[in-house]
């Protein structure tokens, strides 16, 4: 299964008495971009938040990269997802402590011209000295980004990354976001409650309803031939509930 | 944010510095004996060989008289006294607390019931003064030169003149209850003002609201030139105002430097000493206290 | 009011000419305080962002705690303290008592508390989420609560200041335990008691002078360390 990067099984996520997730069988796929979809209070951000080892299912398996994950998980381990968030999160300072407050977590060196690369590629090639405080929101968010970026994660997760943003910025991000995925097969799993962005970006898309996956398919098919008729109400941009 | 960090350590570092050099032994300011550590005894910890502590009234350390006579026994014992300065009341506490090793206080039926109770091993007489009734010049109650202080206090009563008193259970409160007691009087009401303060600090208001209060001379003599008061009665019996020195019982408090403590008291009591208590005077040039141990009345019978 | 000026002129002339007693009793009073404050800022920062972050059972019951602590008068602090290192009290056996150490410790009971508070409602104010997006970013629990107490920096060191002025200006506790004992226990603040008491009040009020100047002086090295985040 080295295709596969996540495979979740039986998973329950309960906040006290409400369940917020219940996955049968979901799979990510290595290398692709995912988009996860679905209404307000679906269970996506809880999703991420699992993907990313931030907190553990109530029960059932999730296995990573082929490896069971259980209770505690391996700082190595975690420390190769990262999530961007939809607000930047920045600490305050400059642009370039924040973008290298992750290289500098793991004591890895070389971090000047790592930091300088990743904020060309953002756009922000002027800003490496700049207050984070004197930054807009769409500078903030590719600050974000970058951030995330420059650590070199095998899994970059985004949680509804532009929702926010003016579209300039939406479509850079959008933009960087793809060329990642690309240029350096990093997985991407993007929750997004834009149909418009799932379909310019997905290759696959999983659409989540009550906690619950309703249908997971290839982009293509899971636009112009859904099976299940919530999703295609869901497409179609119909409130679904 | 880094330098920032630095500075913040920097900053921790100094107060270390500080607070580490409070750990040494604390320098004294005049040029007293060092004392040296003692070992712990394996019942209890004797205070330091070579220190004692003398518990002591606000009014007779304000004088000055301790600054003045302890230095000759210190250097002649090789000892540090340290003084505490408090009321009455508190030193005795302190006594009974075994933290003091030797109280010298003026509250006489107090003292007389600590050695009573086991707290202190004899109460020895020191030295005298006198309390004297301060007022305004004015003289509403119209006590000036009266000789008998009860009749003096049951007059600012009856005038419901302010006075105001030290309340804090000294022995210049208790000598003042003593007096209202001679006059069958209870002070209460709007011009009786009961502070819980030293003598001091009762003047102070005094001066301020130009009223009554019974002071010791010392004191009244230290603050004369800007209090604005004067003395309107004083030499009754009544107003005689002596001193005792009791050194802590050692069978209650294993760890008071019961030695050092006998020699301060034998010391105090000396005729040598006395005639120096005698001699001190303040910038006022009248003595402040008049000694009045057994050995020195026997030399000046 | 005159006396607040000859008392200005003779706060200069007692420390231009390094008038030995002052210094001692400055020495002193710098000393307690900084071994206090130093004690309480290791102990009520961390401590502090602890009680922000972790949940625990019991966690309000601590924080209400925290809260009385901070009003505590501290004239009952000192108290409490005599009679623990009274000779006839459970820690007489230190020798504690009438020496700078008991100082040190009335000063550390009344300042911890506020170091604590204020820290702890600081970091508080930093937002949730922020822990999880460091989390996100590889931190562990320790490097996490590092960078969170970094972000509420200004507020740890206003609390730092408010532990300061506790106890910078307190003479109840330190009166109590330590007896004002002259060149061993004798502060800025028990001195002026003391001269006050004695009517000499322009050496009072220079004292007076002294201390506030001594408070202004460390007041102004926090507004540095607060540096540019001020803004």
């Amino acid at each position: 299964m080295n295709g596969t990067v996540y495979e979740l099984r039986d998973v329950v996520k309960l906040y006290g008495q409400r369940e917020v997730l219940h996955l049968d069988h979901l799979e990510i796929p290595r290398g692709e971009i995912t988009c996860i979809v679905g209404p307000n209070g679906a269970g996506k951000s809880s999703l991420l938040r699992l993907l990313n080892f931030l907190e553990s299912p109530t029960s059932g398996q999730i296995i990573f990269d082929g490896h069971p994950v259980n209770g505690q998980v391996p700082l190595a381990l975690k420390r190769r997802v990262t999530t961007v968030f939809q607000r930047p999160l920045l600490l305050s300072g400059s642009v370039y402590e924040n973008v290298a407050y992750g290289l500098k977590l793991r004591g890895e060196k070389g971090i000047e011209a790592r930091v300088r690369q990743v904020l060309e590629r953002v756009g922000l090639a002027e800003f490496a000295r700049a207050s984070v405080r004197t930054l807009s929101g769409g500078e903030a968010q590719r600050v974000a980004l970058a951030r995330a970026i420059v650590i070199e994660p095998e899994v970059l997760l985004l949680d509804e990354p532009t929702a926010n943003l003016d579209p300039y910025n939406g479509s850079l991000i959008e933009k960087i976001v793809a060329s990642l995925n690309r240029e350096q097969g990093t997985t991407i799993v993007m929750v997004t409650h834009n149909v418009f962005q799932a379909k310019r970006l997905a290759h696959r898309v999983a659409f989540l309803l009550g906690g619950r996956e309703i249908e997971i398919a290839p982009a293509e098919q899971f636009f112009t031939a859904p099976t299940d008729p919530r999703t295609a109400a869901f497409i179609r941009g119909e409130m679904v509930y | 944010m880094k330098r920032n960090g630095v500075r913040l350590v920097s900053v921790l570092l100094a107060l270390a510095l500080l607070g580490l050099a409070g750990c040494q032994a604390s320098p004294t300011a005049t040029a007293r004996p060092q004392p040296t550590a003692a070992k712990p005894t394996p019942t209890a910890v004797v205070r330091k060989m070579g220190q004692l502590l003398l518990a002591t009234t606000t009014s007779t350390y304000d004088s000055g008289l301790l600054d003045y006579l302890l230095p000759d026994f210190e250097a002649k014992y090789n000892v540090k006294v340290n003084v505490v300065a408090v009321g009455s009341g508190q030193a005795m506490e302190l006594g009974k607390r075994c933290d003091a090793d030797v109280l010298l206080v003026h509250s006489r039926a107090a003292e007389e019931q600590f050695v009573a109770e086991g707290f202190g091993l004899k109460r020895y007489d020191v030295m005298y003064n006198d309390f004297v009734i301060l007022g305004p010049a004015a003289d509403p109650a119209g006590i000036k030169g009266m000789k008998d202080a009860a009749a003096a206090f049951a007059k600012i009563a009856e005038a419901k003149a302010p006075f105001i008193s030290r309340g804090d259970h000294s022995g210049t409160h208790i000598k003042e209850l003593d007096i209202w007691k001679e006059a069958n009087i209870t002070p209460s009401g709007d011009w009786y003002l009961s502070l819980g303060q030293g003598m001091g600090e009762t003047l102070t208001v005094a001066k301020e609201k130009g009223a009554y209060t019974l002071s010791d001379r010392g004191t009244y003599l230290s603050r004369k030139d800007d209090l604005g008061l004067v003395v309107l009665v004083e030499g009754d019996e009544a107003l005689f105002n002596p001193y005792g020195v009791i050194a802590v019982n050692p069978a209650k408090c294993p760890q008071v430097n019961a030695d050092l403590a006998e020699k301060l008291v034998d010391w105090l009591l000396s005729v040598e000493t006395q005639e120096k208590i005698a001699a001190f005077k303040r910038a006022s040039g009248l003595p402040l206290f008049f000694p009045n141990s057994e050995a020195w009345r026997a030399a000046h019978k | 009011m005159s006396e607040l000026f000859r008392g200005a002129i003779q706060a200069l002339r007692l420390i231009l000419t390094l008038d030995p007693q002052v210094l001692s009793i400055l020495s002193l009073t710098l000393r307690v305080t900084g071994t206090a404050l130093l004690f309480s800022t290791l102990m009520g920062v961390p401590l502090g962002g602890l009680l922000a972050l972790k949940r625990f059972i019991g966690r309000r019951v601590v924080i209400a705690l925290l809260y009385t602590g901070m009003g505590l008068p501290p004239v009952v602090v000192g108290l409490f303290v005599y009679l623990l290192l009274s000779r006839s009290g459970p820690l007489g056996y230190l020798g504690w008592l009438f020496t700078p150490r008991a100082m040190i410790l009335a000063q550390v009971i009344i300042s911890l508390p506020l170091v604590m508070g204020f820290t702890m409602a600081s970091v508080m104010g930093v937002e949730p989420e922020l822990r999880l997006q460091l989390a996100s970013l590889g931190a562990t629990n320790w490097q996490a609560t590092w960078t969170i107490l970094k972000e509420a920096r200004n507020g740890v060191i206003v609390s730092i200041v408010a532990g300061f002025g506790s106890i910078i200006s307190e003479v109840g506790a330190v009166m109590l335990v330590g007896g004002n004992i002259e060149g061993q226990t004798r502060t800025l603040t028990t001195a002026i008691v003391l001269e006050t008491r004695k009517g000499s009040f322009d050496l009072a009020m220079a004292l007076g002078i002294i201390l506030l100047a001594l408070s202004f002086i460390a007041n102004a090295v926090m507004l540095v360390l607060q540096g540019r985040r001020l803004e």
